[in-house]
């Protein structure tokens, strides 16, 4: 079996959010850039059922600038095998997924983590899957392979169900599906300097959709504080002042 | 030409974020001078489809096709697509929750549509058609111009008021002919809650952290929720030590709600925690650490004993409810 883990590059997540020209522009000066959260739990569960055996490789797959590569590499250094760079700057989920499309054909198990913590799309995993006309689960807290065929786990309103799913498959994954994303060590930083990083020219498509600029939310109003002595207040507020209860 | 929404129910009735939705489509509809189309898949009963045309939908396409139940993602967006060409529907709206996800991006795909996913809010005009939607996990908002034809959008939930527009509603029965050989995705086994409020459709959320210190002490927060019709939530150490079942986690990794209220006990409020509740009208906070992160993003907040203001609350509640 071999696996495809998509990976985006994303600003820490605690990084300060500004932005630049007239909000028009995420201003990047000073951020921190790290591999988008779960996506590194989808590698995270590549790696384990690499060593669990039944699976021969793992490669992952970016659509970015050279600006990624550092993000690649502790994804190699973590344990992939190899790396796919499609050398352009993500537009949209259309855009990106398009991308993939070129390279992402002859894999068993393709895992999309739910969404990347920038842009918050969701929409990447499954449109590969229909541009590739593969199947596709969502939702998915767990992947296992059972005597070469692949098991699912998915979340549904109010609880979880375990599924059978024919591959090739492609997984959009959340929590649960990895519990501690790796550290790379220094011998896996090591070799990660040698391990293929294959750059890939983009395909000619167009975005569907066009950022048109941020806003940061309003400041929020000081907490309203009641004393402990006198937490019966606190429904009094609820009720009378904000009307929630 | 019509505006196109997936309506979605729990053991046969429609969620509240059903009728939001529609209230929402409904708006749109009015805007661009259509109608709005509903399609529910599964058994809901015909006066409970009907009920649908209280918040402006004109016709609801029925689907009872029990092949649907395994949610195979390609099916049901294959089922959605067909139903769009139907209606000669240009925006389609699903939620943004795990179906919504699951299905949009391929319903996109297969409409040669553009998709804005967690929309709040009315778009900000119709031509151009642009939206607004949160980014970097709450901390900003986007305006995003959607440049195809069709439209899929997944909404956000909680971003829009239901609101009564009643209109006459037409129920059809609809097949939308999907073969046997689509339906790929085998169910072995499912667990579910049943009869109790879902997390993600309730308006209010009772949640604890590690500063309730056991699971043993969950009672007075239970009696809370039940005193509130309220959906139970926790902080990711919680479900992650087991204190309590992982549905009920809410954070960045866990689910993210949006709740008209949301009471955090006990709850320090790491930027992982905020970024699933900060969509929430109002946030309470209950701490002994003043300092204590949550603080700044609550409306109201006590510090102090979690045991001790639990029990006065939840009699405050009953003194209220009587």
């Amino acid at each position: 079996m071999k696996i495809l883990v998509l990976i985006s590059n994303v600003p820490d997540t605690t990084t300060k959010i500004r932005f630049t020209g007239d909000n028009k522009a995420f201003d990047t000066s000073g951020v921190q850039w790290i591999i988008n959260p779960w996506d590194e739990l989808a590698l995270t569960r590549a790696l384990e059922l690499k060593e669990a055996g039944g699976v021969e490789k793992i490669t992952i797959a970016n659509v970015g600038t050279n600006a990624t590569e550092p993000t690649l590499r502790k994804a190699l250094a973590v344990g992939a095998d190899d790396a796919i760079r499609i050398d352009a700057e993500a537009k949209d989920a259309f855009f990106v997924a398009s991308q993939l499309a070129q390279v992402a054909k002859d894999y068993d198990l393709i895992l999309a983590g739910i969404e990347s913590s920038d842009y918050n799309g969701a929409g990447v995993g499954g449109m590969l899957a229909a541009m590739l006309d593969i199947h596709s689960v969502s939702a998915v807290s767990g992947v296992s392979l059972e005597n070469g065929e692949l098991k699912v786990q998915r979340d549904i309103d109010g609880g979880n169900q375990s599924l059978s799913v024919p591959t090739p498959l492609l997984a959009v994954v959340q929590k649960g599906i990895a519990k501690d994303p790796r550290i790379p060590a220094m011998r896996g930083i090591m070799m990660a300097r040698s391990k293929p990083l294959n750059v890939v020219p983009p395909a000619d498509v167009e975005a569907r959709t066009e950022f048109l600029g941020y806003e940061l939310p309003e400041p929020k109003a000081a907490c309203k504080m009641v004393d402990e002595d006198n937490a019966k207040e606190l429904i009094r507020l609820l009720h009378e002042e904000a009307k929630v209860l | 030409m019509s505006v196109l929404v997936y309506t979605e129910n729990w053991e046969g009735k429609f969620k509240k974020l059903s009728y939001e939705l529609s209230s929402f489509a409904y708006a749109i509809a009015k805007e661009m001078g259509s109608s709005v189309t509903a399609l529910s898949i599964g058994h809901v009963a015909d006066d409970e489809l009907k009920s649908l045309g209280k918040y402006g939908v004109s016709k609801v396409l029925n689907v009872q096709d029990n092949r649907f139940e395994s949610l195979d993602n390609k099916a049901v967006a294959d089922a959605i697509a067909k139903a769009v060409a139907s209606e000669n529907a240009k925006v389609v709206i699903l939620a943004h929750n795990n179906e919504g996800k699951a299905f949009a991006p391929r319903l996109s795909v297969k409409l040669n549509a553009g998709m804005v996913t967690g929309v709040i809010g009315l778009p900000v005009s119709v031509e151009p058609f642009v939206v607004k939607k949160k980014v970097f996990t709450q901390k900003a908002f986007a305006r995003i111009q959607i440049k195809t034809d069709v439209k899929v959008l997944t909404f956000a939930q909680n971003s829009f008021d239901v609101v009564e527009n009643p209109v006459d509603t037409a129920v059809e029965a609809f097949d939308p002919q999907i073969g046997d050989g689509e339906f790929t995705t085998k169910v072995l086994d499912t667990h579910k809650i049943t009869g109790k409020i879902l997390l993600s459709d309730a308006e209010i959320v009772v949640s604890g952290g590690r500063g309730m210190k056991g699971p043993e002490n969950w009672g007075g927060l239970e009696e809370m929720g039940d005193l509130l019709g309220a959906g139970m939530a926790c902080s990711r150490p919680v479900s992650d030590d087991g204190w309590r079942p992982k549905e009920e986690h809410v954070g960045q990794t866990g689910k993210i709600i949006a709740p008209n209220l949301y009471l955090a006990f006990g709850i320090s409020g790491a930027i992982q925690h905020v970024a699933g509740v900060s969509s929430s009208k109002y946030i309470v906070a209950v701490n002994k650490d003043p300092e204590a992160p949550i603080f700044e993003s609550a409306d109201y907040g006590i510090v102090g004993d979690v045991f001790k203001v639990i029990p006065q609350l939840n009699e405050a509640i009953k003194e209220m409810k009587s």
